[in-house]
C-alpha cells in the first residue's frame, strides 16, 4: 500500500531524515517507535505532504506522491491525524467532523458521522460546542474521528497517546486496533513504544533520522535491546 | 424629533456603506487573519470603473457588472501577486503589503482615469421620499438594501455552506485544512475575489450619493475598519451592526455637535473598542485548551 525508499528531508540546512526505507502493506497496523526528536513526526509530515521531501520516493497505492500536493493526498486515500491534534478550535465538534468529509457530499457522510459518534459517544454529547474547549483526550478523539471521515485507505497517526491519562491511552489504542475491521491500514508513530507495539503487526525503530531495527511487533517487544532502550524493562 | 429622524436616515445610509466595507474585511480576515486595507480601494474602483464604462456608452447595469467583475479580478491579482508570494510571513507584514497595494491602486487609478470627482445617475431618480417629516433619497434605500442583502448572503455562506466552513477552517488551521482536502490556495483566491466584488458593489451603490474620485478609498477603509472593530472582526453580524452604528454616531455628532467633529468619531470608536472590549460586540473570545 505504502512504499518509502531513501526518504530524506531537511529543515533549512539541517537534515533530519537521512534516507529512510519503510513499507506498509494493506490491512496492517505498522508502528514507528523512537525517542523524541528521532524524526518520526517529520516522516509523517513528508507522507502527508506538509513537509518538503529533499530526496527519495513515496509510492502510495502504485502512484508516486512526488508531485501530489498535500490537499490532494486525502482524495488518494491517505489521511493524517497530526501531532498536537490540530483540530479547528473555533468551529464546533460537528463542523470539524463535517469538514473531515470535505471531499464528499453524499449521504454516506451522515452515516460516517453517526459511526464517529458511536465510536466516541462523548463527541456526540459535545457536538455543538467549540472544539477548542474540549479536553486533550476529547480533542485526540476528534482528530482521529475527523481523519476517518475522509474515508481513508491508510491512516497516519501521530502520537495519539501524547499527554493523555493512562485510561484514555488504552481507549485510544483500542480504537486504533479496531480500525483493522474497517479495512483501514494504520501507520502509527509513538513514543509509547510498549503500547504501540502491543497493538501493531510490525514495527520500525527509528533513531536520529534512520531506521535502526525492524521486525514483527512481538519479536521487537521480546528483543533485549528494545526492552532496555524503549520499554524500560 | 424630525431632525433626529433625518440624522438617523443619513447615518444609516453612510453606515450601510461602512457596513459593506466591513463585510469585505470579514471574508479575507476569516480566511487569513489579514485585515485588507486595500478594501477601500475596491469600493473606489467599483465607482470609478462604472463611471467610465457608463460614459463610454454602456448601459448602467452593464457598466456596474463590468466594474464588479474587473475589481474582483484585481482582488484576485492582489492575492496572487502580492499576498501569495509572501505566504508564511507574519500577519503584520501581510497587512502592510495591503497598505502598499492600496497606494499602488490609487496611483494607477489616477493615471488610467483622472483626478476629478464623478457621479452617475441614481437608480430610481432623485425625488426624496417623505417619512414622518424627514426625507430619504431612493438611492439611500438601495444602499441600505444592498448592505442587508450582502449580509444575509455572507451569513448563509459562513454558517450554512461547506465552502464557507472551509474558509473558516483555513483561517483557523491552514495545515489541518489541507489535511482534510481543502485547497487553501483556492480559498484565498476565492476570498479576495469575493471581498473585492463586495467592495465594488458598495462603490456602485454609493457613487450617486457621495461621488467618487481616485482618493475616496482611504477614508472608507478606515471607517470600515472602525466598524468591523466595533462589531467584532470576522463576524458578518458585527460588521453590519458596527457599520450602521458608526454611521449613526457620525450623523448624530455632525447634527448635534458640529460636522467638524464628525471625522473624529471613527477614531474615538477604535480607541474605545480597544480599551474597553477588544473583541468587539460580537467577536468571539478565543478560548483554547492545550
Amino acid at each position: 500500500m505504502l512504499t518509502v525508499e531513501g526518504l530524506r528531508s531537511r529543515y533549512g540546512r539541517i537534515e533530519v531524515l537521512h534516507g529512510l526505507d519503510l513499507e506498509v502493506s494493506s490491512g496492517e497496523i505498522v508502528t514507528v517507535v523512537g525517542a523524541n526528536g528521532a524524526g518520526k513526526t517529520t516522516l509523517l509530515k513528508c507522507l502527508s505532504g506538509t513537509q518538503p521531501v529533499s530526496d527519495g520516493t513515496i509510492v502510495f497505492r502504485g502512484e508516486s506522491f512526488a508531485s501530489v500536493p498535500a490537499h490532494k493526498r486525502l482524495k488518494r486515500g491517505l489521511a493524517q491525524s497530526p501531532e498536537g491534534r490540530q483540530i479547528f478550535t473555533n468551529l464546533t465538534v460537528e463542523e470539524n467532523l463535517r469538514l473531515g468529509a470535505f471531499l464528499f457530499t453524499d449521504e454516506r457522510v451522515d452515516r460516517d458521522m453517526a459511526d464517529a459518534f458511536a465510536m466516541f459517544p462523548i463527541l456526540k454529547e459535545k457536538r455543538n460546542l467549540a472544539a477548542g474547549g474540549l479536553s486533550g483526550g476529547q480533542q485526540q478523539m476528534l482528530a482521529i474521528a475527523r481523519a476517518l471521515m475522509g474515508r481513508p485507505h491508510c491512516l497516519l497517526l501521530d502520537e495519539p497517546s501524547m499527554g493523555l491519562a493512562p485510561l484514555l491511552v488504552a481507549q485510544i489504542f483500542d480504537v486504533v486496533k479496531s480500525l483493522k475491521e474497517r479495512d483501514v491500514t494504520v501507520l502509527l508513530v509513538e513514543q509509547n513504544a510498549y503500547g504501540a507495539l502491543k497493538i501493531a503487526d510490525r514495527g520500525y525503530v527509528m533513531e536520529t533520522g534512520r531506521i535502526t531495527m525492524t521486525g514483527a511487533a512481538p519479536d521487537l517487544i521480546a528483543d533485549p535491546r528494545i526492552r532496555e532502550a524503549y520499554l524500560g524493562l | 424629533m424630525d431632525a433626529l429622524l433625518q440624522f438617523l436616515f443619513s447615518g444609516l445610509t453612510v453606515g450601510a456603506v461602512y457596513a459593506l466595507v466591513a463585510l469585505g474585511f470579514t471574508i479575507i480576515y476569516n480566511a487569513s487573519d489579514v485585515v485588507n486595507f486595500a478594501q477601500g480601494e475596491f469600493v473606489m474602483l467599483g465607482g470609478m470603473i462604472t463611471v467610465f464604462a457608463f460614459e463610454a456608452g454602456l448601459p448602467l447595469p452593464l457598466a456596474a457588472l463590468l466594474a464588479i467583475l474587473v475589481t474582483s479580478a484585481i482582488g484576485v491579482a492582489l492575492n496572487k501577486l502580492a499576498i501569495e508570494p509572501a505566504r508564511g510571513a507574519p500577519v503584520v507584514s501581510l497587512i502592510i503589503i495591503t497598505i502598499g497595494a492600496s497606494i499602488v491602486i490609487r496611483g494607477a487609478t489616477q493615471l488610467v482615469f483622472d483626478k476629478q470627482l464623478h457621479r452617475f445617475p441614481s437608480f430610481s431618480g432623485d425625488d426624496p421620499i417623505h417619512v414622518l417629516g424627514a426625507t430619504i433619497l431612493p438611492q439611500s434605500l438601495w444602499v441600505i438594501g444592498g448592505a442587508l442583502a450582502v449580509f444575509v448572503g455572507l451569513w448563509i455562506f459562513f454558517t450554512r455552506t461547506l465552502t464557507g466552513k472551509a474558509v473558516l477552517a483555513t483561517a483557523n488551521n491552514r495545515v489541518a485544512a489541507q489535511l482534510v482536502g481543502i485547497n487553501t490556495g483556492w480559498v484565498m483566491t476565492l476570498s479576495f475575489g469575493l471581498s473585492a466584488a463586495i467592495g465594488a458593489f458598495a462603490g456602485v451603490l454609493v457613487t450617486p450619493i457621495t461621488l467618487v474620485g481616485y482618493d475616496v478609498g482611504v477614508a472608507l477603509a478606515l471607517k470600515g475598519f472602525a466598524a468591523a472593530m466595533l462589531g467584532g472582526m470576522g463576524n458578518p453580524k458585527g460588521a453590519l451592526l458596527g457599520g450602521l452604528l458608526l454611521g449613526c454616531f457620525e450623523a448624530l455628532t455632525a447634527g448635534y455637535l458640529s460636522s467638524q467633529y464628525k471625522e473624529a468619531v471613527a477614531f474615538i470608536v477604535i480607541l474605545g473598542v480597544l480599551f474597553v472590549m477588544p473583541q468587539g460586540l460580537f467577536g468571539s473570545k478565543s478560548t483554547e485548551r492545550v
